[in-house]
């Protein structure tokens, strides 16, 4: 295939993509034909019949069945091909194969979370085995989201009122993007993620590690690494600088004030209840889209957190 | 205007007043007109805007929140306040009456009463611009438009209220055209701009009191709580979608069948040729409008609805296709052995041939639906309806505006910067836009603030393209309103057109025909060099 079109598709890197791109190349190469036929006979008859002078068209055919027969005709039977082709596709694209593994992913502004049968968790990073099918339950706790995957071709809204499904299998181990494509508000842009394709053993290897993650560490340590796995720095600073939500240097023990006016002094349990019920208590100057983490933070993870935010002074 | 100049419709009445109480179908086209312009003008500066904060990756222009309400209000603005009223209602009113060889509107009363619901909709837009915008996108999809804290009701009002005005202008033209048409004038002697507006009437009469309803559903949903379509009270947000597009997907041909209309009369026109296959490009706009209702799930393949449903809106997809394609091919075929006259409105169907071509062929990879599925709310769709809109309808809206002008107010305008400013616009465009077709297959998803650094280089040149064609309308502005008091006086054909309209006077007289004029022939009678009046 031409390889000036394949060079602008970002690489195919599972098992339907280049099926996808077989219909995109077809479709797009009938396409220039019918542009070349519309566009080149419409340059040729300005040169050739330009008005020079006041002179009369020199021809007022006005119609001609069969003409008007054949370009109906045509253009139908090559839509027909492109449905059916398109629609074969889209079948296998939503048709999940019966030993997929199973991973539960719940978006909310603006992050994504992953959830493994085995009790392995993240946030923005799925990690899974190459040359398996993946299938991805998903679901939003606030608004519509979309689920992307340029580089498999696969796209599902990710919806707050019921479960929809897509699925993969990779073909190559590598990075790949994950795009929030349904606009969702201020961090749509931001709402990015990543799938490390792995090859199996080290996929198991990681899974079986996030399963057990935290353990050996102490409390503090073990809260650092959830601040950014579990995406709290992407809104909370931990340098006093201003981001979506307040920063967490020096707030444990400070005075809080409240949207309601009330004010509020920052515990342990201001910042449980904060992680677990945030539109409780909005912090002044702040909009309420902290994210609740109730069913996305174990208990150990949510001690570790407070034991963190207790250390930046 | 000069003293001299015979009494026309602009000047044997004066002042503000006899304006804005005016029944006359000419001077609510150019009210219609005004008002359109202007907010072509506001929708431009927020793309603009928009085009200046995506040159460079980060969000550092704007902010996130500054940035979303700008696409949101670019798009709404145009939407409703500029492409939806643009040919109907400003070019549709003026040249509607003069080619059936009526005096008015069915209605002229209403028409006024029209515009007026346009612009109160339209101050309710502006309402919300300045209390705080909105940031929902133009489509105000649920839950979000439900629960961001932005000047949402408003904005939903306005487009509600707007959407009457729309209906009555529809009505009004159905009437007119059933019961005004000249004594003579039988259905296929109609020029092919009054099927084209009539498949419209139809539309903007059966769909849009379903975005009526919708929004109202909406604002009583924010406002007093009724769970419909937000999940968190119960309701579905996917019903919101499929009431939304029942109506905007019709609504794409609101836009393009009144500019498919004009590209019929300017090619015919300057090529001094019959139009060729006129009943099958009749027909091909009542197929359009028909079919038009049946696909609007093809904006939905990944939303969740049933793999069902969405293989019969697909295949019902590839039908409205269909007769755009035929449409296409007899407008070619009427320039075969024509006598083309390459002025300013020819130009812009030229333009319109090429750019609205690239806009339906990409809409066939979108409706196919795997590889939907992998170009859904990229920049592929960004660049695909602008191509139909931008690219059909906007052309068609220059031609007509260039083909009618002195028509409309008796002067020319510079045909050498009319012709810069076709280039300029013509060029810029496709910078713009052809780029983000491939941004799109690379995966550049829409609706962002800030992207990744791989997407800069092709987002950059779309940036210095957005800027190329700025400058192409800005000159345009200039011209025309030059013309208004230093352009050349216009006869009453300058394009030796054969519809009614060129037959009376440039700018004409307030009742248009001194006689009812009887009409015993096609409308595109030209004369042949070998034929017999040769
Ligand atoms: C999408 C952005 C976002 C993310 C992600 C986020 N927060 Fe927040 N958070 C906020 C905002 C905004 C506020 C202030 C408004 C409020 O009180 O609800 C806030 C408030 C808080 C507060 C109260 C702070 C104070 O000074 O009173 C705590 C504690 C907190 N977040 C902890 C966390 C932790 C821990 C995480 C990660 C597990 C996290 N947040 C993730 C946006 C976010
Ligand atoms: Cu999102």
């Amino acid at each position: 295939m031409d390889s000036s079109l394949t060079n602008i598709f970002p690489s195919s890197s599972s098992t339907i993509a280049s099926d996808v791109d077989a219909l995109f190349n077809f479709i797009f190469y009938a396409s220039a034909v019918f542009f070349s036929i519309v566009v080149g006979l419409s340059i040729l008859f300005v040169i050739r019949y330009r008005r020079r002078g006041d002179e009369p068209a020199t021809s007022q055919v006005a119609h001609n069945n069969l003409l008007e027969i054949v370009w109906t005709v045509i253009p139908t039977i090559l839509v027909l091909i492109v449905f059916f082709w398109g629609f074969k596709d889209y079948v296998r694209l939503y048709v999940v194969p019966h030993d997929a593994l199973e991973i539960k992913v719940t978006a909310q502004k603006w992050f994504w979370s992953f959830d493994y049968a085995e009790g392995a968790s993240s946030v923005n990073e799925l990690v899974v085995p190459v040359g398996h099918p993946i299938k991805l339950l998903m679901s939003s706790k606030d608004v519509i989201h979309s689920f992307a995957v340029p580089q498999f071709r696969i796209k599902m809204d990710v919806l707050p009122n019921r479960y929809t499904v897509a699925w993969f299998e990779a073909v190559d181990t590598g990075s790949y993007n994950i795009f929030c494509t349904e606009y969702c508000g201020k961090g749509h842009s931001e709402m990015l993620g990543t799938i490390r394709v792995l090859p199996a053993e080290e996929s198991a290897a990681w899974i079986e590690a996030n399963s057990n993650m935290g353990k050996g560490l102490s409390l503090e340590e073990f809260g650092a690494m959830l601040y950014k796995k579990k995406a709290c720095v992407t809104c909370h600073s931990i340098d006093g600088s201003k981001n979506t939500g307040p920063t967490f240097k020096g707030t444990f023990g400070s005075q809080e004030k409240l949207k309601d006016g009330s004010s509020v002094i920052v515990d342990e349990n201001y910042i449980r209840e904060s992680l677990l019920n945030p539109k409780a208590k909005v912090v002044e100057g702040y909009e309420p889209v902290m994210p609740t983490y109730q069913g996305i933070l174990k208990d150990r993870q949510v001690d570790a957190l407070i034991e963190y935010i207790k250390t930046l002074k | 205007m000069s003293d001299t100049a015979p009494k026309n419709y602009l000047n044997e009445q004066k002042g503000i007043k006899s304006w804005l109480l005016t029944h006359d179908h000419k001077r609510i086209g150019l009210l219609y007109l005004y008002s359109i312009m202007t907010f072509f003008l506001v929708g431009g500066v927020f793309a603009v805007m928009m085009r200046l904060e995506l040159w460079t990756p980060p969000s550092d222009l704007f902010s996130p929140d500054t940035y979303n309400q700008l696409f949101t209000l670019h798009g709404a603005v145009m939407i409703f306040l500029f492409i939806i009223p643009s040919i109907p209602a400003a070019l549709g009113n003026f040249v509607l009456p003069l080619h059936i060889g009526a005096k008015d509107v069915a209605f002229p009363r209403l028409n006024l009463a029209s515009w007026y619901i346009f612009i109160i909709g339209a101050l309710f837009a502006v309402y919300s611009l300045v209390s705080g915008g909105v940031d929902t996108g133009w489509t105000f999809y649920t839950p979000y438009s439900v629960t961001t804290s932005t000047a949402v009701v408003p904005m939903v009002f306005g487009a509600f209220v707007m959407g009457f005005s729309s209906i009555f202008t529809g009505l009004n033209f159905i009437v007119t055209i059933h019961k005004l048409r000249a004594p003579g004038m039988t259905w296929f002697r109609m020029p092919l701009f009054v099927w084209g507006l009539y498949a419209t009437a139809i539309i903007q009469v059966l769909a849009t009191p379903v975005l009526g309803i919708t929004l109202a559903l909406l604002i009583m949903e924010r406002v007093v709580g009724i769970g419909i379509f937000d999940p968190a009270m119960g309701g579905d947000p996917v019903l919101y979608q499929h009431f939304f597009w029942f109506y905007s997907h019709p609504a794409v041909y609101i836009m393009i069948l009144p500019g498919m209309g004009i590209i019929s009369e300017v090619i015919s026109a300057l090529s001094h040729k019959k139009i060729f296959g006129y009943k099958a490009i009749a027909f091909s706009s009542l197929g359009i409008a028909l079919t038009s209702f049946l696909v609007w799930g093809h904006h939905m393949f990944i939303s969740g609805q049933s793999e069902l449903a969405a293989m019969v809106f697909s295949f019902l997809t590839f039908f409205v296709g269909i007769p755009s394609g035929i449409k296409m091919f007899n407008w070619v075929a009427t320039l075969y052995k024509g006598s083309i006259d390459l002025r300013a409105p020819m130009l812009y169907a030229l333009a319109f041939l090429f750019l609205f071509s690239i806009g339906g062929l990409t809409g066939i990879f979108l409706g196919a639906m795997s590889v939907d599925v992998f170009l859904h709310d990229t920049y592929f769709i960004v660049a695909h309806f602008h191509y139909v809109m931008v690219g059909g309808t906007v052309m068609a809206l220059l031609a007509g505006l260039h083909y009618w002008w002195p028509k409309m107010f008796g002067r020319m305008y510079s045909e050498g910067m009319a012709r810069v400013s076709a280039l300029l616009i013509f060029v810029g465009f496709n910078m713009t836009f052809f780029t983000q077709f491939m941004l799109g297959i690379q995966g550049m998803p829409r609706r962002y603030a800030s992207y990744p650094e791989q997407f800069a280089p092709l987002h950059g040149y779309s940036s210095v393209g957005s800027l190329i064609m700025a400058a192409g309308f800005i000159l345009m502005g200039f011209y025309l309103f030059y013309s208004l008091f230093k352009g050349a006086r216009a006869d009453k054909n300058p394009w030796g057109a054969t519809t009614l309209e060129w037959s009376i006077a440039s700018p004409p007289p307030s009742g248009n025909f001194d006689n009812v004029p009887t009409i015993d022939s096609d409308p595109y009678e030209y004369k042949t060099a070998a034929g017999p009046n040769g």
